[in-house]
């Protein structure tokens, strides 16, 4: 190495390595983001005034949140939150029951090639499509009320759960799956010994975390008149009760809240 | 030139790390402080430059106590006393070429080193360094891309960068092969000699640290128990630092010729 | 676990006699609330209409067949919106949410109050679906993209922050302490000692969190804050299968696009 070169020989000034190497792709993303925000922006045609005049409405609209209403006179708030509570527990029991043997058959190390890509095609169909937009088909189907959106929180439990739990499964240790293999257990003391303790804990966290959007999302699928909080909510708005509907947000947050703290105390209790 | 009186550190957990340390370096020398794990070797140095707060008296370096400083100006003294790291310590995300920069940081604005703008100087300077341990090819890749050894000889750069007056080493060979430890003591040393710095260097290795320093300080329980040259450590010694133990191969006289130059 | 001694027999088990008696009691809960909550739920269904949903489930089917493809020509408008609202949205929502995660981490936080303030943002901005933000934006700015994107925004805000500030409150304290001990001031031990170790994550949750918003954006029109929602409703309303068909068929393919696009992102950034 050029050990007693002068000092002039080093370089004077140093430039941090560009993260996109090519010149040419570097400038064309950047440019292309450019062109596509300025094109997003001005088809989002805002209308400046629209909004202004909508400022002291919001303000107004706010106003007229506090103070939040818990004792509404018919007691529909509290039978709301109520209904949602229990749609959110039957569907997550539901639906985890029901992710179990999808998940199973979707783990590539599991099962064959055409349980596989069944297991893979239903999950892929539960998740691409909202929550809300299986709850509109619901109620086409089973009518007005609660049960339409069990079945839809349900189906949406499927394509998390059950996507979740096959990563897992297939993320686990082949070292210990092998091993309880090797003493000639049969599939399903496999499953039972081997994979199971490796995917349980995190299956558990995940149960509740399921749980925790479940009821959120009961309060949505009641606007499309799945049941739950969401009823009442919607009608809250429609009929301008915004104090009550502020009631309503603030008990969904703080039940919220209480199912996050829960949560995270299970997952330390599992682990 | 660094002056201890005193130094006492309590942690929270109340844990008497260090019990009223007293010790005094003259300017130039290499130091070694060996002990058993917990003896307080990492909290003594980090109560030099404050990354650990001492609970009691106080380091004074070049007349100026460390312990009594404001925020702002403990900065500007920490510019003076480069850091070399237990595990390297460095930013594994940016080049190479930034962690050394890096160490410049106490002497350029902010907005400066936000946008990576270090005066020719500085840069020169790192070009310098990087060539003298035999890593300029490396500048421009990225720290988690190196060997141990590569990256130890980066944050060797990014401590002398600083320019410093005193260099604080944290076990810098913990989690390297022994002749690779070697390689980086020596480079250590080298540059000690080269600059005339002071160093303090905490190491596990005690073959290493009698064959790298002149005085080696001797640490149990926050207490020093030796303080002396390197030839003076006997087996009784090292029963008093570590504990029973047969210690008579470790203080066989290393012989230097199995080593490349 | 227990090994018990049984006439001269060492007998091992996973849990002893009390302990099982107390797993089997909290499954005996466990149930006792499913069983209930079936039972509310089914008190309040209207089980003709139960029995009588596999035939209207193929009735609908069969009027769903064949999609009127010349319907996805007019849902090219939609489809551009639905997507502007989802980007506008996730770039709205990160640039809030990187300085709220790091008032919510607790190791880079101004102070504890802050502290609060900024994880009761985060909690009430995911507590509430974006469905409900564009309910209560719709009032607010009137109906259209406009208030889709803010209510997307909103709803961003919390997710991004929490998974950010999780991963911040997970870096490597060695790194800053090593650019501290060189005697950086606080702002520039963030952007070389924090930011270059958070910067993937912050990337990654900006792009996944852009993922789902695709997803959420497609249902926004039903309360009229813009996007393909609004045309699906409208074919729910007036009965028009084959447009729905159209619509759904659109929204996967949409979505199938926006996975592909985040996963090959995300390959190239991490």
């Amino acid at each position: 190495m050029m050990n007693n070169v002068s000092e002039t020989l080093y370089p004077k000034s140093w430039k941090k390595p560009p993260f996109i190497k090519r010149s040419w792709l570097r400038w064309s993303i950047i440019i292309g983001s450019i062109l596509y925000l300025i094109a997003a922006l001005l088809s989002m045609d805002i209308n400046i005034q629209r909004v202004l005049e909508g400022l002291p409405r919001g303000q107004r609209f706010i106003e007229s949140f506090f103070p939040p209403n818990f004792s509404d006179n018919r007691g529909v708030v509290w039978e709301g939150i109520l209904e949602s509570i229990w749609m959110a527990i039957i569907s997550t029991v539901v639906g985890v029951a029901l992710s179990i043997p999808i998940g199973l058959g979707a783990a590539r190390n599991l099962a064959p090639l055409w349980v596989y890509m069944t297991c893979r095609f239903i999950i892929a169909g539960s998740r691409t499509f909202p929550e809300i937009i299986l709850a509109i088909f619901a109620v086409k189907l089973f009518g007005f009320g609660p049960f339409a959106g069990f079945i839809a929180l349900s189906l949406g439990t499927i394509g998390f759960f059950a996507k979740l739990l096959a990563e897992d499964i297939e993320n686990s240790s082949p070292a210990q799956a092998e091993a309880v293999k090797a003493t000639g257990a049969n599939w399903f003391q496999w499953i039972n010994y081997a994979i199971q303790p490796q995917v349980m804990p995190r299956m558990i966290g995940l149960s509740v975390y399921r749980l925790d959007i479940n009821f959120r999302e009961s309060a949505v699928v009641g606007i499309v008149g799945g049941g739950g909080i969401g009823a009442t909510l919607n009608t809250a708005f429609s009929r301008y009760e915004f104090d009550t509907a502020a009631a309503i947000l603030l008990i969904i947050i703080a039940i919220v809240m209480v199912l996050e703290y829960a949560s995270s105390h299970l997952r330390k209790w599992v682990q | 030139m660094l002056k201890l009186e005193n130094l006492t550190k309590r942690y929270n957990t109340g844990d008497l790390a260090l019990q009223g340390i007293d010790l005094s370096i003259p300017g130039g020398q290499v130091l070694a402080l060996i002990g058993p794990s917990g003896a307080g070797k990492s909290t003594l140095i980090r109560c030099i430059n404050r990354l650990v707060e001492p609970t009691n008296g106080s380091a004074i370096l070049n007349e100026v106590n460390l312990t009594k400083l404001s925020s702002r100006a403990l900065r500007k003294s920490r510019r003076k006393m480069g850091m070399i790291f237990q595990e390297y310590a460095l930013v594994e995300r940016l080049t190479v070429m930034e962690n050394v920069l890096s160490g410049r940081l106490g002497y350029v604005g902010f907005w400066k080193s936000f946008f990576r703008k270090f005066p020719k100087r500085d840069v020169n300077e790192a070009f310098r360094l990087l060539d003298r341990v035999g890593l300029l090819e490396m500048a421009d890749k990225r720290a988690d891309e190196l060997s141990g050894g590569q990256r130890q000889r980066v944050g060797i750069c990014r401590a002398l960068i600083q320019d410093p007056d005193l260099l604080l080493v944290d076990e810098p060979t913990a989690s390297l092969d022994p002749k690779t430890s070697r390689q980086i003591m020596r480079l250590i040393n080298e540059l000690c000699q080269e600059r005339g710095l002071t160093a303090i260097i905490n190491i596990h290795d005690v073959l290493l640290a009698q064959m790298f320093s002149q005085r080696i300080v001797g640490l149990a329980l926050g207490n020093i128990v030796y303080d002396g040259s390197p030839e003076g450590l006997t087996p009784e010694v090292l029963t008093k630092i570590y504990g029973e133990e047969d210690w008579s191969a470790t203080i066989e006289k290393v012989d230097d010729e199995y080593e490349e130059a | 676990m227990v090994v018990l001694k049984k006439q001269d027999e060492l007998v091992w088990k996973k849990r002893t006699t009390r302990e099982q008696w107390i797993n089997w009691f909290y499954w005996l809960i466990g149930i006792s609330i499913v069983l209930f909550a079936w039972k509310i739920i089914s008190d309040k269904t209207v089980w003709f209409f139960v029995q009588d949903a596999p035939r209207q489930a193929a009735d609908i089917g069969s009027r769903m067949i064949p999609p009127k493809w010349s319907y996805s020509f007019e849902l090219i408008e939609p489809v551009w919106d639905t997507i502007n609202i989802a980007t506008l949205g996730t770039v709205i929502a990160m640039i809030i949410a990187v300085p709220v995660a790091f008032c919510a981490a607790r190791n880079t936080t101004p102070h504890s109050t802050v502290r609060i303030v900024a994880l009761f943002i985060i909690v009430s901005s995911r507590s509430v679906n974006s469905l409900i933000w564009a309910l209560m934006l719709v009032y607010i700015l009137g109906p259209g993209v406009l208030a889709g994107t803010v209510a997307i925004g909103l709803r961003s805000i919390g997710f991004c922050a929490k998974l950010i500030y999780e991963s911040i409150e997970e870096i490597d304290a060695n790194q800053v302490e090593a650019v501290k001990a060189t005697g950086a001031s606080n702002l520039q031990q963030m952007i070389y000692g924090i930011i270059p170790q958070v910067l993937p994550t912050i990337a990654g949750v900006g792009i996944y969190r852009w993922d789902i918003n695709i997803r959420e954006s497609t249902i926004l029109g039903l309360v009229g804050a813009g996007g393909i929602g609004l045309q699906l409703n409208g074919s729910i309303n007036t009965l028009a299968w084959t447009q729905v068909s159209t619509i759904l068929l659109v929204i996967l393919a949409t979505v199938f696009v926006s996975e592909w696009v985040s996963a090959k992102v995300r390959g190239a950034i991490i």
